[in-house]
């Protein structure tokens, strides 16, 4: 029996009044990889932002129903949208260091959340960049400007930057879908990493990649209407062996999408 | 293996000749490149004019009074009998100025460029910006007049010994005409910061303050700063306004109640007076504009080496 961290439930996302996700429920399994995979369009990216609340930030959303964070539900007026998003950390399809150093970016977390003591940020710089196997690349230059990385190097310092404030969730969209073969790798074998500490949550078109990391598996799909629905979840082998509803079949052998 | 051109037809061949039309359109071009190359060179020969009348009218000025004395000299009296060519007031008079329409122009302008970019709704922004805009393109001598008559004596209500003519009151409206200048550069390099920085910043927690100012900012701030030194040039240039308004007395202070003349003023009262052609009174028009071309000349290019490098960033 698994220990849920997440759930969405009856989670309806509207964009200028019109649907882009519909009636989605969803349990997600603590310190597992829980990959959204699905066709473009079919409101992965959308649901994954309604763990953070990063819809918020989008004028025209609107976001019905509840999503569950520990037994909580994020979108009630008192919840502290701030600690919402310190404690569900977000990686990015593009990487997105900012102009600063190394050292700034993972440093930028912990010092909104009010940490000054120069010590205490070393030692979390430090474990953060471990934790995000980047440590024995960039220890030497932590103050050199993060933006010299590649492409890889910088995902992994945005995922170190993500573990600085100390979440419980990790949201990764498309994380690895701007790398190269080995970067990708190298991210891959990150995540199988951190779920010891960590859940994660990855959207992904990459089926392979979904069957390759993930312990869960969310398919959706968006109807002819445009809005997308959840159409099954289970253990990612049995979405990918033995998937249930036909679309799902449909999918992971290539049919469509 | 052999290769050979395969035979071509005749007509084929011919047509690949250069006629009469292919020549036309060639003579075509090139006029049209000259004219265009023309056009550019246009400026530059201008402003290499410009340098080289300078340097010819100023030279013979420091052949008759030393650098030593015009840098030194603490009194400009070119017009009286008792001749002083010391730059130091009008470079006061100059500074004081600008200083008082930077210490405006800088934190309103930064501050409007900040909420148009980070805070403003889009309906708001779109009213907000064409109206700054507008600002910048009210001719300078109304804002001089503005000055005289408007805001010196609404200052005066306030501070009791304020002259009619001053630095306060033409350096506070010179800032009223640089905030668009501020704002609208500010306000570009703030939009230029792609919004997955500022999407990371939330994500990781950050207020909006917090990813205006621990953000958008540092990411902009080249060009921020840009837009900083080139005010700074606008109003060290600046002529209109502190003619109107801030009086015609050359004297070396920083007191901005008081009546002072600028660099720009200065050149106006010569050049408008009946001071004869050729006089070393008049020549020191030209040593004053020498020295004003160098402040703006080297204030434009460290601003365009900073833009510049701040292009760079994001490639």
């Amino acid at each position: 029996m698994e220990e849920i961290i997440l759930e969405a439930q009856n989670l309806t996302v509207y964009y200028d009044g019109r649907p882009a996700i519909e009636e989605v429920n969803l349990r997600i399994p603590r310190r597992r990889i829980t990959a959204i995979i699905g066709p473009s369009g079919c409101g992965k990216s959308t649901l994954l932002r309604c763990f953070n609340r990063m819809n918020d930030l989008i004028p025209s959303a609107r976001v019905e129903g509840k999503v569950l964070f520990e037994g909580v539900n994020i979108y009630t007026p008192d919840v502290d949208v701030v600690e919402v998003r310190r404690r569900i950390g977000m990686v990015f399809q593009k990487p997105n260091p900012f102009p600063k150093s190394i050292y700034e970016n993972v440093a930028f977390g912990p010092r909104i959340h009010g940490v000054r003591d120069r010590r205490k940020l070393d030692e979390i710089v430090e474990r953060c960049l471990r934790a995000a196997a980047l440590w024995d690349e960039v220890k030497d230059k932590l103050h050199q400007n993060a933006l010299t990385l590649s492409g890889g190097q910088q995902q992994r310092l945005c995922i170190a930057r993500a573990l600085a404030t100390e979440p419980e969730v990790l949201l990764m969209d498309e994380p690895a879908s701007s790398l190269d073969p080995i970067a990708t790798m190298k991210i891959e074998d990150l995540m199988r990493e951190l779920t010891r500490e960590y859940t994660i949550v990855i959207v992904t078109h990459n089926m392979q990649q979904a069957a390759r990391v993930s312990d869960y598996t969310v398919f959706m799909l968006a109807g002819e209407e445009r809005v997308g629905r959840l159409i099954e979840f289970g253990p990612t082998q049995q979405i990918f062996t033995r998937p249930r509803d036909r679309r799902t079949e449909d999918y992971i052998t290539g049919r469509f999408g | 293996m052999e290769l050979t051109t395969r035979p071509v037809a005749l007509i084929t061949r011919a047509r690949l000749q250069r006629g009469i039309a292919a020549q036309w359109r060639e003579w075509g071009e090139l006029a049209i490149q000259s004219l265009l190359f023309f056009a550019a060179m246009i400026s530059v020969f201008t402003t290499i004019g410009i340098v080289i009348v300078l340097l010819v009218e100023a030279l013979p000025f420091f052949q008759q009074v030393s650098l030593v004395e015009f840098l030194t000299d603490t009194q400009w009296t070119p017009l009286f009998a008792q001749k002083h060519f010391g730059i130091a007031p009008l470079l006061a008079g100059t500074l004081l100025t600008s200083a008082v329409a930077l210490a405006l122009a800088i934190p309103v302008g930064l501050l409007s460029a900040i909420y148009l970019s980070e805070y403003a709704p889009a309906r708001v922004r779109a009213i907000i910006k064409p109206i700054l805009e507008i600002l910048a393109g009210i001719p300078t001598v109304v804002y001089g007049y503005f000055a005289l008559l408007f805001v010196t004596p609404l200052l005066k209500r306030v501070i009791p010994n304020l002259e009619t003519f001053n630095a306060l009151s033409a350096g506070l409206t010179m800032g009223i005409m640089i905030i668009p200048l501020v704002s609208s550069l500010s306000e570009d390099a703030l939009y230029a910061v792609p919004n997955s920085l500022r999407e990371a910043a939330y994500a990781l927690g950050a207020t909006r303050l917090e990813v205006a100012l621990r953000v958008a900012v540092p990411a902009a701030l080249s060009g921020i700063v840009a837009s900083f030194i080139l005010a700074a040039s606008r109003a060290i240039g600046e002529t209109m306004i502190v003619a109107i308004a801030a009086g015609q007395r050359p004297i070396l202070t920083l007191d901005p109640r008081r009546a002072i003349e600028t660099m720009t003023a200065y050149i106006v009262q010569v050049s408008l007076g009946d001071t004869p052609h050729g006089t070393l009174e008049f020549r020191t028009i030209f040593a004053v504009g020498l020295v004003l071309f160098l402040f703006t000349l080297a204030l434009n290019m460290i601003a365009i080496r900073i833009i510049q490098r701040y292009r760079e960033v994001y490639r």
